[in-house]
C-alpha cells in the first residue's frame, strides 16, 4: 500500500486568507482544521506537542517565510498536513513566515506517510514551488500544485 | 568533489529533508556530487561506506544526533546547524569545499557552541584528523581504525599519566607504588591507584575501539575482551592493536554471515558478543599468550648472557627494549632486568633503563612543541602531558603517538632511548631506586650527565620523529600503508 498525497491533505485543510495574531494562533487554527477533517484523537494533546517542539527549537520557520511546525504524538489518528496562507509575513520566531505547514504525524515505527511529507519538505526547498503556493488562488489549485509536485 | 550530507532532525521528517534538498540542490548546482542520508526517529538509511570512502568532506547538518557517527572519522567534516543548511546551503558547501582542500574538519562557532561544554573544550578536534587519504584504500582504512583507537585511548592516558607524576610529586615515587590504599589510606596513594586504574584501560580502550572503529558497536565488547586477555599475557599496546584489529575482523566477518528471520535477529544480542569474545580471546591466549611466555624467557636468558658486556653494547639494547613496545613484553624484560641488579647491588642498569623510558614522551613533546602541523589536534594536547609524563618515567605518555604510526614512531623512539641508555652507563650514572623520574633525582650518581643523557636522547628520538614524519608526507596514506604492512 503506498500513500499518497490525498492521503494526507485535501481542500479541507487548506486556509489561504489564514487572518491570525501570530505563530501560536496559526498553529491553534491549522490544528483545528486536522482536528474538523477527523485527524486527531486529541486535539490539544498535538498542539501541545508542536508548542513544544516550536519552543525547544526556537520556532520552525526558515528564512525564506516558510514554517513547519510539526510534531508526532499520540493525539493523532491519521497523518496529515494543513497549510495555512496569510496576506503579510507572521512573526515566527526568530522569523517572519507567510507559508505555514502544519504536520501531524501518529506515533509508531511504520511511517508510510514519512516518505510523502519528506517529499513536500523537499520541494518547499524550491522558490518556483513557493511561488505557485503564493499565487494560487484556490484550496483546489494549491492540492493539485501539491499532487504535481509529489509523485509516489 | 565528491561530499556526504548528513542531516538530522528529530522527528525526521520536515527540516533534515529541507536540508537534504536544499545541500543535494546547492552541490549539483557548483557541480559536485552529494550522497545524502537524512536522519530521523525511525533511523535512517545510511549511504555505502564506499560512497564514505570517495566523500572529499562529510557535511553534517543536525538538530539531532547522528546514528553510527564514528562511519566518518578521519574524514574533513563540516559540521552546521540544520537552519544553516536550509538557508545558506550555497554557503555551506563553499565550506566543505574548503575542509576537503584543506583535508581538515573545520570547527564552525555554530556548531562548536551547540555541542556540550565538555566537548567544545575540544573544539571537535578529535575529528580534525587529518586525512588525505583519497583513494588509499586499505591502508588509509587501518590508519583510521587506529587513530579511532588512540582518539578514545588517550584520555585514559592524560588522566593516569598526570594522576601517577602527582603522587610521586607529593608522596615520593618509591613510596606510594608500595601502599595499599584500601589498607593505609594517604592521598598521594589514592592519586597513584587512581592513575594506575586508568592507566589499566589503556590497552582494553585501544583495542576495543579499534574494533569499534571497523565493526561498529558489535567490536567493542570482542575487542575490550581482548585488551583485557593483552594486559593478562603482558603483551602491552601492542598486543591490544592486535587484540582490537582481530576482534574488528572476526565482527566484520560475522556480520556478512546473513541467517534468516528469527536467526538473523539473535545475531547481535547474541553471536557477535559470544562468537566474537571466544574466537579473539582464544586467539589471543593461544597464539600470542604462549609465543610471548617463551620470547620473553628467552630474551631474560640472553640479557642475563650479556652480564658484564660492553656499558655501550648493553645500553644500546636495553634502551631499545623499554621504548620498543613502552609496558609489553620487552619493555619489562629489560625493566626486570634493571630490578634485578638493582637487589643485586648493580645500580647503573636501573638508571641507564630509567633514563631510556624517559627518553620517549619527552621526544613527543617536544616533536609536538615544535612541529605541531604534523600531529593531530588531540595528539598535540597529548603531547605537552607527555613532559610531564616523561619526567616521572611514565613510558605510557608516548603509547597513543606510537599506537598511531607504529612504523615510523617506534623505531624513531628506540633510537634515542638506545643513545640514552648507553650514555648513561658510559656516564657511570646510577641509580638506587626502582621509580620515580625526576622526583628521585637525589637517588641518582652522577645526576648532571644524568640529565645531559637524557636530554641528548630526547633531541635524537624528537628529531627522527619529526624528519621521518615529514619526509615521508606528516598524516598521509604511506604512512597508513606502512602501518598496515
Amino acid at each position: 500500500m503506498s500513500i499518497t498525497i490525498d492521503d494526507i491533505t485535501s481542500t479541507n485543510l487548506v486556509a489561504l486568507d489564514l487572518e491570525v495574531a501570530g505563530q501560536w494562533a496559526a498553529i491553534d487554527a491549522l490544528a483545528d482544521l486536522l482536528d474538523k477533517d477527523g485527524r486527531l484523537s486529541d486535539r490539544d494533546a498535538y498542539a501541545e506537542a508542536v508548542y513544544a517542539r516550536e519552543k525547544e527549537t526556537g520556532g520552525t520557520a526558515m528564512e525564506m517565510g516558510i514554517a513547519i511546525p510539526h510534531a508526532k504524538s499520540a493525539g493523532v489518528s491519521q497523518a496529515g498536513v494543513a497549510f495555512g496562507r496569510t496576506s503579510t509575513p507572521l512573526d515566527y520566531g526568530e522569523e517572519k513566515a507567510d507559508l505555514i505547514f502544519l504536520i501531524a504525524a501518529p506515533e509508531g515505527e511504520h511511517d508510510l506517510h514519512v516518505t510523502v511529507l519528506q517529499q513536500l519538505a523537499r520541494r518547499l526547498v524550491h522558490e518556483s514551488f513557493r511561488t505557485s503556493l503564493r499565487e494560487a488562488s484556490t484550496p483546489e489549485e494549491v492540492v493539485e500544485l501539491m499532487r504535481e509536485q509529489i509523485s509516489t | 568533489m565528491k561530499f556526504v550530507g548528513v542531516t538530522a532532525c528529530p522527528t525526521g521528517i520536515a527540516h533534515s529533508a529541507m536540508a537534504a534538498e536544499a545541500l543535494e540542490t546547492a552541490a549539483k548546482e557548483k557541480g559536485h556530487d552529494i550522497g545524502i542520508e537524512i536522519h530521523g526517529a525511525s533511523g535512517a538509511e545510511f549511504v555505502d561506506r564506499q560512497v564514505i570512502r570517495e566523500a572529499d568532506a562529510i557535511i553534517i547538518a543536525a538538530d539531532a544526533t547522528i546514528a553510527e557517527r564514528n562511519r566518518f572519522e578521519g574524514k574533513p567534516i563540516v559540521e552546521v546547524r540544520l537552519r544553516e543548511a536550509i538557508d545558506k546551503p550555497g554557503e555551506v558547501i563553499g565550506r566543505a569545499e574548503k575542509a576537503a582542500e584543506a583535508g581538515e574538519s573545520e570547527t564552525s562557532a555554530g556548531a562548536v557552541a551547540q555541542r556540550e561544554g565538555a566537548e567544545a573544550e575540544g573544539g571537535g578536534g578529535e575529528e580534525a584528523v587529518p586525512t588525505d587519504m583519497g583513494g588509499a584504500g586499505w591502508g588509509a582504512e587501518v590508519r583510521r581504525w587506529l587513530m579511532t583507537g588512540v582518539s578514545y585511548m588517550i584520555p585514559f592516558v592524560v588522566a593516569g599519566g598526570i594522576l601517577i607524576a602527582l603522587a610521586f610529586a607529593l608522596g615520593g615515587a618509591v613510596e606510594v607504588t608500595e601502599i595499599d590504599v584500601y589498607e593505609n589510606f594517604t592521598i598521594p596513594a589514592m592519586l597513584y591507584t587512581i592513575g594506575s586504574t586508568a592507566f589499566g584501560m589503556l590497552v582494553p580502550i585501544l583495542a576495543g575501539f579499534i574494533a569499534y572503529a571497523m565493526a561498529d558497536r558489535p567490536g567493542i565488547a570482542p575487542g575490550v575482551v581482548g585488551g583485557l586477555i593483552a594486559n593478562e599475557i603482558g603483551a602491552g599496546f601492542l598486543g591490544g592493536i592486535a587484540a582490537g584489529l582481530l576482534a574488528g575482523a572476526v565482527v566484520m566477518w560475522l556480520k556478512k554471515i546473513k541467517l534468516p528471520g528469527g536467526f538473523g535477529r539473535i545475531m547481535p544480542i547474541l553471536i557477535y558478543p559470544l562468537i566474537g569474545s571466544l574466537v579473539v580471546g582464544a586467539l589471543m591466549i593461544v597464539v600470542i599468550g604462549q609465543p610471548i611466555a617463551s620470547v620473553t624467557t628467552g630474551l631474560e636468558n640472553w640479557l642475563a648472557s650479556l652480564q658484564g658486556a660492553n656499558a655501550i653494547v648493553l645500553g644500546l639494547i636495553l634502551g631499545s627494549m623499554m621504548a620498543f613496545d613502552m609496558g609489553g613484553p620487552v619493555n619489562k624484560t629489560a625493566y626486570a632486568f634493571a630490578i634485578a641488579g638493582l637487589e643485586g647491588g648493580a645500580f647503573a642498569p636501573m638508571a641507564a633503563v630509567m633514563a631510556a623510558g624517559m627518553t620517549p614522551p619527552l621526544a613527543l613533546a617536544l616533536a609536538t612543541a615544535i612541529r605541531g602541523r604534523l600531529f593531530t589536534p588531540a595528539e598535540r594536547r597529548a603531547g605537552q602531558a607527555n613532559w610531564v609524563m616523561g619526567g616521572s618515567f611514565i613510558t605510557e605518555g608516548a603509547i597513543p603517538f606510537a599506537a598511531a604510526d607504529p612504523l615510523r614512531v617506534i623505531p624513531s623512539l628506540m633510537v634515542g632511548s638506545a643513545i640514552t641508555a648507553s650514555l648513561s652507563l658510559l656516564f657511570d650514572c646510577t641509580l638506587r631506586a626502582p621509580h620515580g623520574g625526576i622526583f628521585v633525582i637525589g637517588l641518582i650518581g652522577n645526576w648532571p650527565l644524568y640529565l645531559l643523557a637524557i636530554a641528548i636522547g630526547t633531541v635524537v628520538s624528537a628529531a627522527l620523529v619529526i624528519g621521518v614524519k615529514e619526509f615521508t608526507g606528516g598524516a598521509d596514506s604511506e604512512k597508513a600503508t606502512s602501518a598496515a604492512a
